[in-house]
């Protein structure tokens, strides 16, 4: 959740943890420009009213922190196109043409974007298919400076994105800010320089572009993932129909206004908004090459079988449920740090979130402890507010499926622990970070994706049964283990089937770091050297 | 007098052993002369299952061993074969001309250099792949991992894991150098695999299958089934606990069939179309190994 060096806000009565490097540290190598974010300071309470939660006591009273909201004026306009061939459609209007994209977190519309049809699709495959030539003929290098200039127009206006992403998705601008814009930035800028190299990145093979590439995109980390797909298939000769999720549309297309100032070619990225009907479409679009997704597995596993009788290539990147291990030898204090970074970070809404907490036995209660008191400090409330821990859920939709969890967690006899008492506003969709305990294996909470703040606590007692647990789940995309011996962390990193494995920290990101899952997690790596492998024919 | 031959029975590799198929069926495999050659088990869906079940639980202790020690054992592999050139020779040159034409028909243009070869060369261009890939099992992991230059305090590297169980389905043609050269890259990385031998002409197959289980191969790492591809395909990708497919010249219909059916569970489908078997700078590579690892990658802070 601190990703990039931002402290938590509890650090200031008490936290050992906090001074750790790992938690500490920074991830940005490019800061995004102007960014002296100042916490708020006054001492005035936020909320007069707000009560005081038991657990929370600690932190009571006098220790309240004044609103500070992100001031920034965002421009958005009344309605959007899609953006075809280097240009903008017109914006459709009625209802089933256009659809209204909300701030979840007071569910006033920003703007209204066209649903995408059939025929926007094609004019959009069309115009990548018409671009390819040209694109693929430009020299590396030159190809590599548009790469170049996007991810330095990004940094440029990363505050107003950060602004943007914030509303339309609902995430606390601290993270939209110091996590999400940065690493768009940085994703450009690590593709930029492969478009001249990548000949060094296939041993012994030439690598040929991939061709058309139908991306289509989920809603958690809107521009990221755009960034995600985007930077490596223009980098390797690729030109792309980009489709944003239906709630979070803006950044996308905001993106697509950076695309023109920098003058890609047209064409060679498109961007059409819609529904899932849009995705269908590009799936089953004969004119594309190659389709990439990222998004739940039922959706990934039907576009499997739609692209199954065709030469499309497919990468998906699809959910999980990840496990996060707690070992008694670890720093009890930093992997209670690590838990929250794994499971609040973003509300919950991550597809590698460490939502099954193993605690071994010995140390259990004390990090149930810990957690609870940890919890109750985690301001929830306007993404905008730069002290805000935990936005606004993503949508209405979204939150009925965290509550219906919630519900179910109860009925199946775990018990809810809601240390969290934050004062909600009075609309939007909102929900207090929370876990549960007494949690079987069997529960429905411990087996499917919430994807919300809601955490999932079970106790184990050997490393074997500890890896056994990880391991009983048709998903695979990543896992945590918190011990300070080196060998074991070794040991159990290898044994863990995930792709990605965090050792003493948690939901860390990076450009050159592959990301990706085993089993129904998806196949193909996104980010670094592996990441090329899904754009490429070798 | 002449002496009347003694008319062998093939029977499966399952799990180290070689039982018949709990079907009880066999089928005749006919020389030039249309004469019963030798017979060759028939295998069922439930052998299919019972290779996959042994597999399963042979991969980890397979995939546990050290790279240097999967890189004997597949040596030790060409070591026995080499033992078993002439019967391996003789075994490929012993199908019906019309049988090869047709499995020649079906590997389309890329054929010409196969046509080329000579059941002898293909011995020697077989073994000398199982030779090459021994050599990859303790390298692959140094060419296809690496460590990532992250911005921030953090070690964070990338390296290849195994899969996990793998079902190989070899072309018609070329029936021994097709099907070593789909499972050895395989095996090499530290999956197990469940293959079935070429329709056309079994045999090969299952002497190769004589010389694995004479080498220092683990029971249940390889598992070679005979019978009519078709009959089988159906059953293989709905098979939760089947995690890739290798295979080579499928028809259209059952390329579409197996991956819809892959896509139940996310099985990672590999189809090689029109590769030449014999030609060694295509079949000869780290790039057969990737598409059976998972790259794992792992963060760890760095400080003091």
């Amino acid at each position: 959740m601190w990703a990039c060096g931002q402290r938590p806000p509890v650090a200031r009565y008490d936290s050992p943890m906090s001074s750790h490097p790992a938690t500490g540290s920074s991830l940005k190598s490019i800061s995004s420009n102007g960014h002296a974010a100042s916490n708020g300071s006054a001492e005035k309470p936020r909320e007069a009213t707000r009560p005081p939660a038991p657990a929370a006591s600690a932190f009571a009273g006098g220790f309240e922190y004044a609103p500070a909201p992100e001031t920034v004026k965002v421009e958005i306009k009344e309605r959007y196109g899609h953006y075809i061939s280097g240009g903008w459609t017109t914006a459709s209007t009625g209802k089933d043409a256009s659809f209204a994209t909300i701030n979840p977190a007071n569910e006033k519309t920003l703007a209204h974007v066209s649903q995408g049809t059939d025929k926007d699709v094609d004019a959009a495959v069309k115009a990548a298919r018409a671009a390819l030539p040209r694109w693929q003929a430009l020299p590396a290098t030159e190809r590599a400076k548009f790469l170049f200039r996007i991810a330095r127009r990004i940094q440029e206006r990363a505050r107003e994105l950060a602004v943007l992403e914030s509303m339309d998705s609902g995430k606390p601008i601290k993270e939209s800010r110091d996590v999400d814009i940065p690493l768009v930035a940085a994703h450009f800028f690590y593709h930029a320089g492969w478009a001249d190299k990548l000949q060094f990145a296939f041993h012994g093979r030439t690598p040929s572009p991939i061709g058309v590439c139908g991306q289509i995109i989920p809603w958690n980390f809107p521009l990221l993932m755009a960034a995600w797909k985007l930077a490596p298939a223009l980098a390797c000769g690729s030109t792309c129909v980009l489709k944003p999720a239906e709630t979070t549309p803006l950044t996308a297309l905001r993106l697509a206004e950076i695309l023109e100032e920098v003058d890609l070619p047209p064409g060679v990225v498109n961007i059409v908004t819609g529904d899932g009907r849009t995705g269908a479409a590009i799936v089953n679009h004969p004119g594309v090459d190659k389709v990439a997704f990222t998004g739940s597995t039922d959706v990934g596993k039907k576009i499997a079988a739609a692209t199954a009788g065709t030469k499309k290539k497919l990468t998906l990147e699809l959910g999980g449920k990840s496990a996060h291990i707690i070992f008694e030898d670890a720093s009890l204090d930093q992997a209670v740090e690590g838990i929250i970074q794994g499971i609040y970070f973003n509300q919950g809404e991550v597809c590698c979130a460490g939502s099954r907490l193993l605690v071994q036995e010995s140390v259990l209660e004390e990090v149930t402890k810990k957690l609870e008191l940890r919890l109750a400090s985690l301001r929830v409330g306007d993404p905008l507010d730069k002290n805000t821990d935990v936005g606004a859920v993503n949508s209405a939709q979204q939150l009925a499926t965290i509550n219906k969890y919630l519900k179910l967690g109860e009925e199946e006899g775990a018990t809810l622990c809601r240390a969290n008492s934050s004062t909600l506003p009075g609309s939007g969709y909102w929900c207090r970070p929370c876990f549960f305990t007494g949690v079987q294996p069997s529960h429905t909470i411990a087996r499917e994706e919430i994807f919300g703040p809601v955490l999932s606590v079970m106790s184990f007692r050997t490393v074997d049964e500890a890896i056994l647990r990880a391991n009983n789940t048709p998903y695979g995309l990543a896992a945590g283990v918190w011990t300070d011996k080196g060998s074991k962390v070794l040991d159990i990193a290898k044994k863990l089937q995930a792709g990605v494995v965090w050792c003493n920290t948690y939901n860390k990101f990076d450009p050159a770091s592959p990301f990706g899952g085993y089993k129904e997690s998806g196949f193909g790596r996104e980010g670094g050297v592996h990441g090329l492998r899904g754009y490429v024919t070798l | 007098m002449t002496r009347i031959p003694v008319l062998k029975t093939y029977k499966l590799l399952i799990n180290g052993a070689f039982p018949r198929s709990e079907s009880g069926r066999s089928l005749p495999v006919l020389d030039k002369k249309d004469n019963v050659l030798a017979h060759v088990a028939h295998a069922s869906r439930k052998d299919l299952r019972d290779a996959v079940e042994a597999a399963r639980a042979a991969q980890p202790k397979w995939a546990g061993a050290t790279a240097y020690n999967r890189g004997q054992v597949l040596y030790r592999l060409a070591e026995m074969m080499e033992g078993k050139r002439e019967e391996l020779a003789e075994a490929i040159a012993s199908v019906p001309f019309e049988a090869r034409a047709q499995a020649r028909a079906r590997t389309g243009a890329a054929s010409k250099r196969a046509r080329s070869s000579t059941p002898s060369l293909e011995v020697s261009t077989a073994i000398d792949r199982v030779v090459h890939y021994a050599g990859w099992a303790d390298k692959y992991g140094q060419v296809l991992g690496c460590n990532n230059p992250v911005a921030g305090p953090f070690y964070n590297f990338t390296s290849p894991e195994p899969t996990g169980v793998v079902v190989c389905l070899p072309p018609d043609g070329a029936p021994l150098l097709g099907l070593l050269s789909l499972i050895v890259p395989v095996l090499c990385a530290g999956n197990a695999v469940v293959t079935l031998a070429s329709e056309a002409n079994p045999i090969p197959s299952m002497i190769l299958a004589e010389a694995a289980a004479t080498s220092d191969m683990p029971g249940g790492i390889l598992n070679i089934l005979t019978g009519p591809r078709a009959e089988l395909i159906p059953h293989i990708t709905p098979h939760r606990d089947v995690d890739a497919v290798h295979a080579a010249n499928l028809s259209a219909e059952q390329n579409a069939a197996l991956r819809a059916g892959a896509a139940e569970n996310l099985k990672r489908v590999t189809v090689r179309e029109g590769v030449v078997f014999a030609d060694n700078d295509a079949c000869n590579s780290p790039w057969w190994i990737e598409p059976f690892v998972e790259f794992k990658t792992m963060w760890h802070p760095v400080s003091a």
